[in-house]
Parts: structure tokens; C-alpha cells; sequence
């Protein structure tokens, strides 16, 4: 069975980020990610990033992605593993991972420190018919145009006004696909303004305490009922519009992919600032399993941004509880902190700042360096 | 349908196969998943429920949801939307 230093699971911002901090700290390294190619939803993201140039702003997210996966195939100490499922992690130290056509070959390895960046999934809506083709998730949609070049439909009804809801709406209409309108069920806007701006000067009608009631169609989307609902969310009589749309795109929130902390038996918490169960970890991204960290949306909803940096964190540290130091670890820590305290030191980031609070358990210790 | 133009993305694809759905010959690119393929031919729905028949399309796109599940060269529940089609692939609704 092999043996890796770190294996990083899921090669998204978060693992690809640690990836390449794991190597330049000498550790050898396996990267397995279930897509068809790594870049997790940098891949998708075609608009371009805030922050500081340190945080890649003014790139767009498909660029990132790519640089990251060049300086990942030109790394000798890192193997990389598509279309592959790590299905669990044992106690006595082993991982299984179901790779080949659906998964028809079981491979197990030995990590001696694990990073799990499995990112996070769609939240569901109910609503009458929410099963029928044509009701599909916002990063689906997002994935069937920017990555693949298809359009999901050609009239689509957008629920949710969170940033993903207003990026995704905007993508739509450069892709010529025409959105009816955004449904939001809470009283205001939830995503950034400049975004939503946008979206208002071409037309797009945002209807806010609205939501979806209904889909009709025979065997796909045909038609919609949005309605109107009052402060406890119960739908308002006659005020129910009708609209005709092919596609349903669902932007209600994302939650952690969090399974493999749970079947590791990491210490978890419900923590609604960060979207749902999280691991609970210190300031290294350590989480209750010595052997484990973590990195990125599987630690609490954030944006790509946040979840690089993160990986950064993980793969600093689990390198240097092997004693694989990086040259300058104590310096990139820091600055990795104040990277992160950065990129959270705005008012839309205050939740996630009290949510990052209440998941760290204790100070991380700074491996000493020893020679 | 495949989007044509773009104001920022230039769609570089793999090279053009065919595949069956159903029994019929359709294309579809080689560095895509399966799923891709059947939409940007029009087709939605993917399977039907075991019990209620219900019709099912694609979802999550990350193989996590299980509503895009079809049958492929005789291999039932494969995740259509994280594999790669491939040349000659059987694919049906299950």
C-alpha cells in the first residue's frame, strides 16, 4: 500500500492551493478530486476576483485554476487523481478511493497527514414538482455553460439573490440565455451590489420576499408559480404570477461536504454563520483527528478566495507536524493570518468571522523548528 | 444547444464522437461528461424513479445527488455527470 505525506482530497481552490504549498514544503503528495479535471468552481467562474493582487484580483477564477494546474503537473512530488472518490478513512490509518469507469477499481493508500477540501453541495428547495427536468442547481448550470458550452434551457427563472444567484443570472445573459426573473425570499437582496446592479440594467426584474410555489410541465420545466410571502414565510393569497420558463435554477445556499469528517469521527458543530456541520478545528486548520485537516467551503461557506488561503494554512502546518518544514514557515504563517483577516474585515464578512470563532477550539501551536 | 458565442469564453472542445441514446446516434465531444452531451442535444430527462416513475434530469453536476443516474454499456447507476463520454458509449434511461 502507498504511502503519502499528505494526501489532499478534492482539487478545488482549497486543495489545489495545498497541493503546491505541501510540495514546496518537500512532502509527497496525492490530490484526488471526483470531477472529470481539477479547479473545483474556479473552473466556472468566469468573472473576475476582488480583493488585493495577492488574492488574484482582477483574474478571473478560470485563469487561476489553470495556472494552479500548470505549476501542479510541473511538480515532481505531487500525483494527481481525477475522476476519483475517496469513500473513507479508517482507523488503522487507511483511505479507500474508487477510481475507473463508475468507480469499478478500489484503491487504498496510507496518508500520514490528510487535507480534506472536499468544498460543499446545493441546497434544495421544496416546491411542488422540484424533481422535473429542467430544475437544476446554480453551480450546475454554471458548470454546463462556462465549462462545457451548453445552455440549460433558454428561459430560465433564477431562486435566490445571494451573490451566487447574481452571478449566475449575469453568466446566463452573456451565455444569450434569457432570465425571466429572481425570485428572493427574504425582504432584501442577499448578494453584493455591484452584482446586482448589473443584472437590473439589463432588465431583470428581482422580486424580493417572493418565492417559488410551483413547477408545471410534462415531463420537463414548462411553466413556473412564483408568490409573494409575508415575514414567517407563508405564501400570500392572489399574489400568485405566473411565468413560462424552461429552466429552474436553484441558488438557496450551499452546505459542507462534510461526510468524511463524520466517518473519521472528528469533533463537528452545528454552526449556522458558516452553513451548516463543520469540523471543529484550531488556528492550523487541524481539526480533532491530529491526522486530519481542513481547508476551504468543507470548513464553513466562504468564497474561493478564503478557501486558498486556507489551503495554504493546512498544508503549511501538516507539512510541519512531519517535520517538513517550509524555509520560512513562521513568516508565511503570519502572513497567511493577516491574509485571512483580511479578506474577512468587511461587513458582509461579519458572520463568517463570529462562525470562524465559534468552530476554533483552540490555539494551534506553532510546530517548533527543529534542526 | 451549444452556445455558439461568448463575450469571454472561447469553448475549446475535444474531438467530435458519437454515441447511442436510447438506440439513437447522437454526438457529443470527447472531454465532456455524458450528461453535457444528452443536454446540449435537447434531452432532459434522464431516467424515471423506481417506484413513482417521476422523470429525472441532471441536478447537481458534481455527482452527488444521484437524479442523473443512467444505465451505460449495460452498467446501471453510473453518475452521468462526472464521467467522460466516450466513443461508442450505449447510454439509456433506466
Amino acid at each position: 500500500m502507498k504511502v503519502y505525506d499528505i494526501v489532499i482530497v478534492g482539487g478545488g481552490p482549497a486543495g489545489l492551493a495545498a497541493a503546491l504549498t505541501a510540495a514546496s514544503c518537500t512532502a509527497s503528495v496525492l490530490l484526488v478530486d471526483d470531477g472529470l479535471q481539477l479547479g473545483g468552481q474556479l473552473i466556472k467562474q468566469t468573472h473576475k476576483f476582488f480583493g488585493s493582487s495577492r488574492q488574484f484580483a482582477g483574474i478571473r477564477g478560470i485563469e487561476i485554476a489553470r495556472n494552479f494546474i500548470h505549476e501542479i503537473k510541473k511538480s515532481s512530488n505531487i500525483e494527481v487523481l481525477t475522476q476519483a472518490t475517496v469513500t473513507g478513512y479508517y482507523e488503522d490509518g487507511v483511505l479507500t478511493i474508487l477510481e475507473g469507469f463508475n468507480g469499478n477499481r478500489l484503491i487504498k493508500v496510507k496518508p500520514k497527514r490528510m487535507i480534506v477540501a472536499t468544498g460543499a453541495s446545493e441546497n434544495m428547495l421544496p416546491f411542488t414538482n422540484n424533481d422535473l427536468p429542467g430544475v437544476y442547481g446554480a453551480g450546475a448550470v454554471q458548470t454546463l455553460m462556462n465549462v462545457y458550452g451548453v445552455a440549460p434551457g433558454k428561459e430560465v427563472l433564477m431562486v435566490g439573490a445571494g451573490n451566487i444567484g447574481l452571478i449566475v443570472a449575469y453568466q446566463l445573459m452573456q451565455a444569450n440565455i434569457q432570465v425571466k426573473a429572481i425570485v428572493e425570499a427574504m425582504p432584501s437582496i442577499g448578494g453584493y451590489w455591484v452584482h446586482a446592479s448589473k443584472i437590473r440594467r439589463l432588465g431583470v426584474p428581482i422580486y424580493t420576499s417572493c418565492t417559488l410555489k410551483e413547477v408545471r410541465g410534462d415531463e420537463k420545466v414548462e411553466g413556473v408559480t412564483i408568490c409573494n410571502i409575508d415575514k414567517d414565510f407563508n405564501f400570500i393569497p392572489q399574489t400568485e404570477k405566473e411565468l413560462n420558463v424552461d429552466t429552474v435554477c436553484l441558488a438557496v445556499g450551499l452546505s459542507p461536504l462534510a461526510e468524511l469528517l463524520w466517518q473519521a469521527d472528528c469533533q463537528m458543530a452545528y454552526i449556522s454563520e458558516l452553513c451548516g456541520y463543520v469540523p471543529q478545528r484550531d488556528e492550523n486548520m487541524k481539526t480533532s483527528n491530529d491526522m486530519i485537516y481542513i481547508a476551504g467551503d468543507v470548513a464553513g461557506i466562504e468564497e474561493a478566495s478564503s478557501a486558498m488561503v486556507e489551503g495554504q494554512v493546512a498544508a503549511l502546518n501538516a507539512a510541519a507536524s512531519l517535520n517538513l518544514y517550509h524555509k520560512e514557515y513562521s513568516q508565511i504563517k503570519q502572513k497567511l493570518k493577516r491574509q485571512l483577516a483580511q479578506l474577512r474585515n468587511n461587513s458582509m464578512c461579519e458572520a463568517i468571522t463570529r462562525g470562524v470563532q465559534k468552530a476554533t477550539i483552540k490555539k494551534g501551536g506553532d510546530y517548533v523548528y527543529s534542526r | 444547444m451549444r452556445i455558439q458565442k461568448h463575450p469571454i469564453l472561447d469553448f475549446k472542445h475535444g474531438e467530435k464522437i458519437t454515441f447511442t441514446f436510447q438506440g439513437k446516434e447522437l454526438e457529443g465531444y470527447s472531454d465532456e461528461p455524458i450528461s453535457a452531451a444528452l443536454i446540449a442535444s435537447g434531452i432532459k430527462l434522464l431516467s424515471y424513479s423506481r417506484k413513482l416513475k417521476r422523470p429525472r434530469g441532471f441536478f447537481c453536476a458534481i455527482g452527488k445527488c444521484s437524479s442523473c443516474l443512467m444505465t451505460v454499456n449495460g452498467i446501471p447507476n453510473v453518475r452521468t455527470c462526472v464521467t467522460r463520454l466516450e466513443e461508442g458509449m450505449v447510454v439509456e434511461r433506466q
